[in-house]
């Protein structure tokens, strides 16, 4: 069977607050000069390679995996699959 | 028979020894470690302590593997049946990853480990749950954190929800971590399960907890003690056991 690679991405909602993301723009990007940027978010990403029939199938595989095994917390995150 | 209370151990926990420490030594009851892979108990236990420390290194997030192990279905079967389950800093968010309680841990504001002192008031009657039975509502208790992850979230239906429930059981006097409307400690609906981010077995012993971090009435130990003897009175209470001779 051949093998997909699905990216999934776990960042926190937009409402809820990112201190790290701050920091790193406050403290880092805008002191450093890139006074063009807006707004930094940290988000997480697993990188799955997965056995399926199709890339829909390996898709719908770890999207399901992601909800059943908690692979993001539904209060506090949304996690998209790539 | 003995009061016996279990204390489940992940890989990554590090609270253990002290909680079976205060059980045995000071509170005089049994007390047994139970091996996160147990899917089975083969002893009837009064309560159940989830310890804190860092089960799987806090690997994905904190409390999030260990809710899934084997050990935990049984803890859950067991507090929807009503037995008193306490988790302590991970054992509280292990709680809530297993969906136990409700809410959710984010990183502390301040982004680093804190580890210090705090004011702990108790919001509710104490005999809402069986650790805080012995408290008054309102009394102020000192027990130390020590967490990363200790900022608790929860979303704006489930907080008033939970207001009305009566389940916001602890409220920071001096919030160290960010955590939504000062949580410190909450219980489910039933009041059986309790999570709490203060680690109370880490402020039993004068030796631990300094006299101007006790309540003056306790001689000789330090507010931590008030969760476990609640408990302990509890039980002795249900009937089921009587006290030993000290």
């Amino acid at each position: 069977m051949p093998v997909y690679k699905v990216n999934v991405l776990i960042e926190n909602k937009p409402y809820i607050s990112d201190p790290e993301g701050d920091t790193i723009l406050k403290d880092l990007v805008l002191k450093g000069g890139y006074h063009q940027v807006r707004s930094i978010r940290v988000a997480k990403m697993l990188k799955v390679e997965v056995e399926a029939k199709s890339v829909e199938e390996a898709r719908e595989m770890v999207r399901r995996m992601c909800d059943e095994l908690r692979l993001y917390n539904p209060m506090l995150s949304i996690c998209k699959v790539e | 028979m003995p009061i016996r209370i279990g204390i489940v151990v992940f890989p990554g926990s590090n609270c253990d020894r002290d909680i079976y420490h205060i059980l045995k030594n000071i509170m005089r009851v049994d007390a047994e470690f139970i091996w996160h892979k147990r899917d089975d108990l083969n002893a009837y236990y009064d309560a159940m302590i989830i310890p804190g420390g860092f089960a799987y290194a806090d690997r994905l997030r904190a409390g999030v593997i260990a809710a899934f192990s084997p050990v935990m279905q049984v803890v859950k079967r067991l507090a929807r049946d009503g037995m008193p389950v306490l988790g302590i800093c991970n054992g509280f968010q292990i709680l809530v990853e297993s969906g136990l309680l409700p809410g959710a841990f984010m990183r502390n504001d301040s982004l680093t480990f804190i580890c210090r002192w705090t004011r702990l008031r108790l919001d509710v009657d104490g005999s809402r749950t069986p650790f805080t039975l012995l408290l008054d509502k309102g009394s102020i208790i000192n027990i130390p954190v020590a967490n990363q992850e200790g900022k608790y979230y929860v979303d704006e239906d489930t907080l008033r929800e939970m207001e009305r429930n009566e389940q916001i059981v602890f409220r920071y006097e001096d919030n160290p971590n960010g955590s939504l409307y000062d949580i410190g400690g909450v219980c489910n609906e039933e009041g059986n399960v309790l999570g709490m981010m203060p680690h109370p077995e880490r402020a039993c012993e004068i030796i631990l907890a300094p006299q101007h971090m006790s309540n003056s009435i306790l001689h000789g130990y330090g507010d931590g003690i008030m969760i476990f003897r609640s408990l302990i009175s509890y039980l002795y209470a249900k009937g089921e056991h009587h006290e030993p001779y000290r």
